[in-house]
Parts: C-alpha cells; structure tokens; sequence
C-alpha cells in the first residue's frame, strides 16, 4: 500500500500568486478518510485559494496536492468524480424548484432522470426539504437554500466534500443543523475540509485544525492541542462580596506570578501552569476569609489560542458577519 | 480498504458511463437556461419590445413622410427590425446571464463537476437558439399583422432569419467576453445600451444611407449591422443585394474569430 492513499486529502507546500500578491505561500494539509479538517484564519489569509486549489479550479503555482491520492493537476477530471464544492455563496438556481436544481446536478453527473429524481427526493427528504421540493428556491428562506445547496453538493455521494465558510449568516440554530448534517456525513466515511473564522465551529466540527495567516500554515493540531499551545490552563473566580475583587486579584497574582485579567466587575482569571495552583489559591482565599461564589479551571478557548497565535496583530472577529 | 477503492466501486455502481458527455452536458445546462427564462423572461422581452416599439415607433412617425405610406415604409423597415431583434437577443441574454453565473460562483459548482469545461458556456449558447427562434418568430408575427409581407420565397425569407441568427450569435461573444472579464451583470447591460444606439440605429435601418448627414453616413457604411440589414432587405423583399450578403457573413466571422478566443481565454482563466 502506497503512502499515497493513505489520507483522503494531501497537500504539500502549495504556492499560489495572483500578479505581486501570494496568497499562499507553501501550505501543507493532510486530512484522514472520514475526518473533519477545518482551516481557521482571518479574511484573505488563503484559506479560498487553498479550497480552490483542492477543488481543481485552480492550478497551484508550486507543490502539489491529491485527493485520495490522485493528483489534482494531472489528473483533473478523476478527482472531480470524488469531489465536491459549497461554495460561500449559494449556488442553487431561484428560478428552479428544489427539486429541479438536484435533478439538474444529478443529470450533470450521468444519472438515469429515474435514478436523479430518486436521489433528488431522498437528499430533500434528508435535509428537511421535501415539503418545499415543488416550490421555485426565490421562495426559500436562507437557511433552506444552504441546506439546498448541501444537498446538491452531495448528489454524486462525493467522497471528499469542500466547504468555504459554511455557516457564514447562518442564525446559531441553523448552524448547529448544519454540523448536525456533516457529523452524519463524516460518519459515512465522507472527508470533510471546511474553511471557517468561527472558532467555535472549528472546535465543534473538526479533528484537525490548521491555522493559516498569511498564506502560511502557523499552527496545526486537534482543537485541544491547539489549546495547550497557548500554555495552560485559565483560573477564574468570582468572590461572593465585590467588594473583595481586590483582595482576590492580588492572591491570584501572586499564585500565578502574573497580573490577573479583569473580566467583569466581579470576575478575576488569570492564566497558570500546573495544577497546584489550584490548591495554592484556595488555601489563600480561606485563610483571607474571602468567600468565594465561582471558581473555574478551563482550558483557553480557541479565540485565545488563535490571538495568542497571530501575535494579536488581527482578531479573527473582525469580519462583518460576526458583528451581527 | 483503501480510499481509491471504495470510491471507484460507487462509481461504476452508482454512475452510467454514455457516450457524447459534452453534447448532454450542454443540453442539460440548455435546459437549465431556458428553465430560468421561462420563470423570468425579462431578457426576452427586453430583447423583443425594443426592435418591436421602434418598428411601431418608426412605421407611423415616419412612414408617410420617407416612403409615402406606412405600408411601403414597412417592407423598407422590417428586415432591419429583425436584425436589430437578434442582435439585442444575442447581446442582452448571453452576456447577462453568464455574467450573473460567474458571479454568484454557479459556474465554480460547473467547473468543479466532472463535466466538459466547456459545456456551461456551450449550453448557455444553445439556449440562445431557442431564445433567438423566438424572439424573431414573434417580431414576424407582429411584422406580418401590421401588414409586412416577404417579396420573394420561403428559402429566402428563412435565409434572412438565419443571417440575422448568425450575426447576433458572432456579436454576443463580445458580451461573452465582458462578462467573462466583468463578472458583472449590470456593466454588461450598461454595455449592451450604450452600443445599442450607434450600432443599430447609425446604420441603414430607417433610411438608406445615402440620404444620411455626411458623418454618419460615412459611419453607417463602416457599420458592419448596415450591411448584415442590407442582406436582410434583399433576401425578404428581393432589393439588389450587391455584396451585402458576404461582407455580412465576412464581419460575422472576424467578430467570431476575434472575441470567441478572448472570451474563451477569459473565462478559462477565472480564478
């Protein structure tokens, strides 16, 4: 067996310029069958170009890329059999009906119309579309149409399926039926890439997270070693009286040997190493006679780890969409 | 069990292997257009109620006075009414259409599928046909109750149909290549109405050139439109034909041999 197909998805040292600028500079990815890959990263940081790529629509500059271990240059059109592209915007035709568009994909893709109407009905009945199968997709909200527009990616039982920006202006409900919808794909074997600025879809969703900034890879891992990197782990506190916020601060400080964050006007955390910290403070705060109301031990959330990863010099939270 | 193998088992399971993939790929996508025509038939009528007010328009405002009845102005008018019909067809339909594909990313779907790279840009044509073929077949009709009648013969008058078919098909691949470049819609419509005027009324449609002011006689008779409305005239009302008919069919192909590549180029290299 060669190492070829080993991974579903393989991508090493992808360049890609367009004029003077370089979108990426030298990516590697590898995803294995069955798993999810999200690619975090700030707007323009690559991630479009590294699904573009992927997805044959774009030829890379340098390195190479394969899908289950055929070579997405030369060999195009066979990978384009295993493949399938969400793109961020929906692609689904409004003058169609829901039903229309998945026929129309599935007779692109050679079906029988028996065998296109056949798995047309049985995706709508999947994503909860059958009772609008009849109507045209301008009558759909939103949500149906990127349900829709799963659907069609999904027509020719793709092996790998690219996702850019999935739940972009999705509502959080919608969002978590739509990872509800990928779960039960990956369980199917299928490979899912999705690019995301959502920590917390990449920390719901994938098994692998790359972090990509600047058309580079800066950080791989799963979602709790990507944690780790940040280095340990949060203590915070709430005292049960405000007034001893202070009080509390300055035992923290002096546990963790660094100034602690003020999260609120009554909440104290302060990141530390090792777990005798924890004792370390709670003897303190009883010896104070400071009673305490909240204490928590958490691990750094993924914004954190991304921030402290980008050196803070952009939010992931600066684009539109999440303002809303 | 390896990747490779299970995916080519639901493959050949799953999937029929035909013959002539581009051909049926191309027809789907047709379908797929005439699909969004039917629902939403702007374009078509955009591209029959212009020729179709200005051959009204023109016949009654100007009629008694350039040919003394509306009746004879009409056989002078209409074969330049049909022209003008097809190459509005050509220019508002395909290049609007593919410009609003490419932008909403449609065409990443196309081009990600295992289809020819070619089969959305050749189906988006073919629909053209059909939207040609109807759009000329409704200014007839209207041409024929208004009181216009062919002079000569049905292989003629079909000949007529078929070069003004043609010469909007070889000029739409400029718009092809606006929308290709643009990717937008609204330009390529901007576009389409600021060449409309000089193309298709700076020529010989209401009057014979020679009765034209001296600029815009001298751009009339560069204008290939005015030979391509030259032809027409003589193939439905049997007017001298004086080579009109193969500097036509000559500016169909240079239009074709210059802007198919480009656009072809253009759009293949969409990133």
């Amino acid at each position: 067996m060669s190492e070829n197909i080993m991974y579903a998805l393989q991508a090493e040292g992808l360049v890609k310029r367009f004029g003077r600028t370089t979108a990426l500079a030298g990516v590697d990815l590898h995803a294995d069958q069955g798993s999810v890959l999200a690619v975090l990263g700030p707007n323009g940081a690559g991630k479009t170009t590294a699904i573009r790529v992927l997805a044959t629509l774009v030829r890379p500059d340098g390195g190479t890329a394969k899908v289950a271990g055929l070579d997405v240059v030369r060999q195009a059109r066979e990978v384009r059999r295993l493949i399938a592209l969400c793109g961020q915007q929906t692609t689904v035709d409004e003058e169609l009906t829901g039903m229309g568009n998945l026929v129309m994909i599935g007779r692109l893709l050679d079906l029988r119309a028996a065998d296109a109407a056949r798995r047309a009905t049985e995706l709508l009945g999947r994503f909860d579309l059958s009772d609008a199968a009849t109507r045209p997709v301008a009558a759909y909200s939103g949500g149906m149409r990127r349900r829709l527009d799963l659907a069609a990616c999904l027509v020719g039982h793709p092996r790998v399926v690219f996702l850019d920006e999935p739940s972009a202006g999705l509502d959080p409900g919608r969002r978590e039926d739509l990872w509800r919808a990928l779960r039960g794909l990956v369980n199917e074997g299928v490979t899912v890439l999705l690019t995301t600025q959502y920590l917390e879809e990449a920390d719901a969703m994938a098994d692998r997270v790359v972090v990509i900034d600047g058309g580079r890879v800066i950080a791989h891992g799963s979602p709790a070693e990507l944690k780790r990197i940040v280095g340990g782990q949060t203590i915070s506190v709430r005292p049960a009286r405000t007034e001893d916020v202070e009080a509390v601060a300055s035992i923290m400080a002096a546990v963790a040997g660094r100034m602690p964050e003020r999260l609120n006007r009554q909440e104290v955390a302060v990141p530390v190493e090792g777990d005798t910290a924890v004792i370390g403070m709670m003897q303190r705060f009883h010896a104070a006679d400071i009673p305490v109301a909240e204490f928590s031990l958490r691990l750094p959330s993924l914004d954190e780890a991304f921030l402290a990863l980008t050196g803070g010099r952009r939010g992931i939270n600066d684009n539109p969409d999440r303002q809303r | 069990m390896t990747v490779a193998a299970t995916t080519v088992d639901s493959i050949s399971g799953r999937r029929r292997r035909r013959r002539l993939g581009l051909l049926r790929h191309s027809l789907v996508l047709a379908r797929r257009s005439l699909a969004k025509t039917s629902r939403n038939p702007g374009a078509v009528i955009n591209g029959v109620i212009t020729p179709a007010i200005f051959l009204v328009l023109f016949l009654y405002l100007f009629g008694g006075s350039v040919a003394g009845s509306t009746r004879d102005y009409l056989q002078y008018l209409f074969p330049g009414i049909l022209v003008m019909g097809a190459s509005l067809a050509g220019m508002l339909s395909t290049g609007v259409g593919i410009a609003v594909d490419m932008k909403k990313g449609v065409f990443d779907r196309f081009r990600s599928l295992p289809i020819g790279r070619t089969a959305p840009l050749l189906g988006s044509l073919l629909a053209d046909m059909v939207r040609y073929l109807l759009g000329v077949a409704i200014l007839f009709g209207l041409a024929y109750l208004l009181g216009f009648r062919v002079q000569t013969g049905l292989l003629s008058a079909l000949g007529a149909v078929a070069l003004a078919i043609t010469f909007g098909f070889c000029l739409s691949w400029s718009t092809v290549l606006l929308a290709a470049t643009l990717r937008d819609e609204s330009a390529v419509l901007a576009f389409s109405f600021i060449a409309f005027l000089p193309l298709q009324l700076g020529t010989s449609l209401a009057a014979p050139t020679d009765t034209l002011p001296g600029w815009l006689r001298t751009w009339a008779e560069v204008n290939p439109v005015t030979h391509v409305i030259d032809a027409s005239r003589a193939l439905l009302t049997g007017t001298p034909m004086e080579g009109s008919l193969a500097l036509s069919l000559t500016w169909s192909a240079v239009l074709l041999v210059t802007f198919c590549p480009l656009a072809a180029l253009a759009y293949g290299r969409r990133q």
